[in-house]
């Protein structure tokens, strides 16, 4: 740990500080901006209405995003300790925050370092010519493809198959695959080496991981905007669609991702925070990495659309190109005669003179809208969409290789504060033994995370990813980030509050920054919660399979969650919350029966403390 | 007394004409003239009925022959050549090639593969005749089996591909995966594996000697604290004075 600025808390041990200001809001920005930013914002940009979705944006940013992360970043600087202790610390009765914060990262370090596995296993077979995604396999006897790739695409074939090996259903398990558990252990071991100095090496590695992505994100933005049909995605993805304002829906959807996007409630800010000086203005901080993921996510969305309307222009002069050589075929037409351009005229010619001959070819309707529409986010646009793309474009290895680069960086980052939401609290609670180092503690907690983690490498593995995603990463973050922001404003004091304000940033916190903490956004808040609920009871709960002896494959199969999956599924969102009624429970038990709480002035009494003299500072 | 050099594949008719001597010189010229023209009748049937006989053979949909369907705009664009005959002399000379690696023999020519019904897709019809049964045609299987053995030879003639030199009826063989012996995705992984292990092991030892050598500082600066009795506090509560917890301001914790 750096000797150099040690900081006392009452207990004598040291706690670590980041080497420099670049270093903490890297790691800060680093953590706010993640996958969503790239694969689920441009999708959201696209199906609701492109430059209209803005405003809900940011609106959802500027009322509910930025004063959740000023809240957090400030009482994890003041307060000095990870969530559990902070939350204790502002009131024993919500600790319970704390741990609901800890488990719900706990949760979400299992699922994105999955994820963030694949993108290894992708980027490690990047490296071959051909790709190994753009050619079907073999058959055993070498008479013919792979069925199931000549049924769907072989880009849907090696991610199903080749990458998940994927089960029909729910039911079966499968085996684990063992390729999938090698990458796996590769991403935990080199979240591992990041983590095992602390925030040392978290700190040396935010500046590779969190500048990197736009490094790439550049590159491929000049490289998109040269290939054909790139201006088309673009005017697609831009065309501002007023009508779509109207749908309630647009704004659940805008803050529910803002929220997910800044990663507040996961508690790893509060610790990153935590390690800082208390005279640093935090306001700043704040609206800066606000600020930046909100552009990250429209800078993404550019090369992201620029690339979607390539492969929509590709998709279309291949669908084109079928028809023109089914025509020359039928009726002996010069070669090369009919082209793209004049396709038109020779459909309506032919059609004309020959309508019978013409239908019986059955040609495809070749639509470049139909192509544009096919929109997809999260791991189908990342491994299925963007790869197909990637093999039309001229040096498609290299194009491969920086973009699961980028999605490493991105993924990796954003784990430094999912684990730090873990490690963090577990420190402050002083669980860790005293005899233990801390890089055999990371080690250990590491090694727990993987070895539960391999649940997903079963051939069933995504679909309980997908769970896990929709039923930890949503709900109890609305609800805890709704108690916290209850607990600051009402319960702390909002007075309090902005005397500890002043006290880091040299000013009190204006008017605009009040009326959110104490109405706008816990309203806010408590309207997405509720809306959110809302429309997930009503959609049932079912989930697509990948079945090859389905009747319309390649078309996923929906399946209806099996019962005990659907009690798996309401007990992840609600354990991880329990814990915020159970503890305040406890404490209130602890309390009516006349013992103190955990505080450790009143427990151990030092014959020489007088506490005549404990002066009370206004905090 | 002229006699007329009958060949000798003519028919018998031909050879019975030798006119007996003693007859009128009228009567012999007659004869002459006659045999002439029948000749010449019988040649000129024999050059007009083999192309038309080589044309029943070679028929759209016959039971022997072919379809061919070439696209050499597709495959060549601004480099494309024109379809003449010249090429299809190449054509019928590369089929002959190809019956005759599958054969091996040395007997098939250019006439042996007729080709017709040539249209400017450029798509046409051939079939291959047997060189010592001019009316027999080779079959089909045996056709597939001796296109698709010389079939990269033919492709490469005209610098096409499988694609845009298609023999309808004919697949091309799969094109064998190339199968290293590690997979690629192996290696890559191993060096990443590998200098991510060799890395935590040198951050472990580093920050293990750096501890050790702490501690030996501490260790010894903890012999001269013992030694002077009076000294500041450096880290945690120096137990030699009193301390006032009176200055703490560590209450800010919320009271219950």
């Amino acid at each position: 740990m750096p000797e150099e600025g040690m900081e006392d808390n009452k207990e004598g041990e040291e706690r670590p500080k980041w080497n420099n200001k670049a270093e903490y809001l890297l790691t800060c920005i680093g953590f706010a901006v993640g996958l969503g930013n790239v694969w689920r914002f441009p999708y959201l940009c696209q199906i609701y209405g492109g430059g209209a979705f803005l405003i809900p944006y940011l609106i959802a940013l500027v009322f509910q995003g930025l004063p959740l992360l000023y809240l957090e970043l400030a009482i994890g600087q003041r307060l000095r300790m990870g969530s559990i202790g902070v939350w204790n610390s502002i009131s024993p009765y919500l600790g319970g925050v704390g741990v609901a914060s800890m488990l719900v990262s706990f949760c979400v370090s299992l699922f994105y370092n999955t994820i963030v596995a694949w993108v290894l296993w992708y980027l490690f077979n990047s490296f071959q010519e051909p790709l190994p995604w753009s050619q079907c396999p073999l058959n055993h006897n070498n008479t013919g493809y792979v069925e199931e790739c000549v049924e769907s695409t072989p880009v849907n074939y090696f991610w199903y198959r080749q990458t998940l090996n994927i089960t029909p259903n729910m039911e079966t398990s499968g085996s684990l695959q063992w390729w999938m558990v090698v990458s796996l252990a590769t991403a935990w071991s080199i979240v591992y080496i990041c983590f095992v100095r602390g925030i040392e090496t978290i700190g040396k590695a935010v500046y590779v991981t969190a500048t990197f992505p736009y490094l790439v994100l550049t590159i491929f933005l000049v490289r998109a905007l040269t290939l054909p049909g790139a201006y088309e995605g673009l005017i697609y993805l831009f065309t501002p669609d007023w009508e779509i304002l109207k749908n309630p829906q647009v704004w659940l959807d805008a803050a529910t991702q803002i929220f997910f996007s800044l990663s507040v409630a996961f508690g790893g800010l509060i610790s990153f925070s935590s390690y800082n000086s208390q005279k640093n203005n935090c306001e700043k901080d704040a609206v800066l990495v606000g600020v930046i993921n909100s552009a990250t996510s429209i800078y993404a969305s550019i090369p992201i659309f620029a690339i979607l309307g390539f492969k929509a222009h590709t998709n279309y002069v291949t669908c084109l190109n079928g028809n023109i050589l089914a025509l020359t075929n039928e009726f002996d037409i010069s070669d090369m005669n009919i082209t793209v351009e004049n396709y038109e005229q020779w459909f309506d010619s032919l059609n004309g003179t020959h309508p019978s001959r013409v239908s019986d070819l059955k040609l495809k309707t070749c639509d470049l809208q139909t192509f544009l529409d096919q929109s997809a986010s999260g791991t189908g646009l990342a491994f299925i969409v963007f790869t197909e793309a990637v093999i039309s474009m001229p040096g498609s290895q290299v194009w491969a290789v920086l973009f699961f680069i980028m999605l490493f960086s991105l993924g990796l980052s954003s784990m430094f504060g999912n684990l730090e939401g873990i490690l963090t609290p577990l420190h402050d609670l002083k669980l860790v033994p005293k005899w233990m180092p801390n890089e055999l503690f990371t080690a250990i907690i590491c090694l727990l995370l993987f070895l539960m983690a391999l649940i997903f490498c079963l051939g069933s593995g995504n679909y309980w990813l997908e769970i896990f995603n929709s039923y930890v990463g949503s709900v109890p973050f609305l609800i805890i980030a709704f108690f916290e922001i209850i607990a600051v404003a009402y319960i702390y004091g909002i007075g309090r509050f902005s005397d500890d304000l002043e006290f880091m940033t040299g000013h009190r916190p204006n008017i605009f920054w009040k009326v959110c903490w104490l109405v706008i956004s816990p309203l806010m808040l408590f309207v997405v919660l509720v809306a959110y609920v809302a429309v997930q009871a009503q959609t049932p709960p079912t989930y697509a399979a990948w079945n090859p002896d389905y009747v319309n494959f390649p078309n996923t199969e929906v399946l209806p969650y099996p019962d005990w999956v659907f009690a798996i599924c309401v007990l992840l969102s609600s354990v991880p919350v329990i814990s915020i009624p159970l503890v305040a429970i406890y404490r209130l038990i602890c309390c009516m029966s006349g013992r103190h709480s955990k505080d450790s002035l009143h427990n151990n009494p030092n014959p020489y403390a007088n506490e005549d003299y404990v002066v009370e500072l206004l905090l | 007394m002229p006699s007329l050099t009958v060949p000798p594949g003519a028919p018998p008719i031909l050879q019975s004409l030798t006119v007996p001597p003693g007859a009128p010189p009228i009567l012999q010229s007659l004869a002459v003239t006659l045999e002439r023209m029948l000749v010449r009748i019988l040649v000129l049937l024999y050059l007009a009925g083999a192309p038309a006989l080589a044309q029943t053979l070679c028929q759209p949909n016959a039971s022997n022959g072919y379809r061919v369907r070439i696209s050499i705009k597709t495959a060549l664009g601004n480099q494309a050549y024109e379809w003449n005959e010249n090429e299809m002399f190449l054509f019928r000379a590369t089929m002959a090639f190809a019956m005759r690696r599958y054969y091996k023999t040395e007997t098939y020519n250019v006439d042996n593969i007729i080709v017709c019904n040539q249209t400017r897709r450029v798509s046409f019809w051939f079939v291959v005749i047997s060189p010592e049964n001019p009316t027999m045609l080779i079959p089909k299987a045996d056709v597939e089996k001796a296109v698709s053995m010389s079939r990269h030879r033919i492709n490469n003639a005209f610098l096409l591909t499988d694609r845009t030199l298609e023999f309808l009826g004919i697949y091309p063989t799969l094109a064998e995966p190339v199968n290293p012996d590690t997979p690629p995705w192996l290696i890559v992984f191993g060096v990443v594996i590998g200098a991510v292990f060799a890395g935590i092991i040198a951050l472990l030892v580093s920050s293990l000697l750096q501890k050790r050598r702490k501690e030996k500082g501490m260790m010894e600066d903890g012999q001269d604290e013992e030694d002077r009795q009076m000294k500041g506090v450096e880290n945690g509560i120096n137990l030699d004075g009193i301390y006032n917890r009176g200055f703490t301001d560590d209450d800010r914790f919320t009271k219950l």
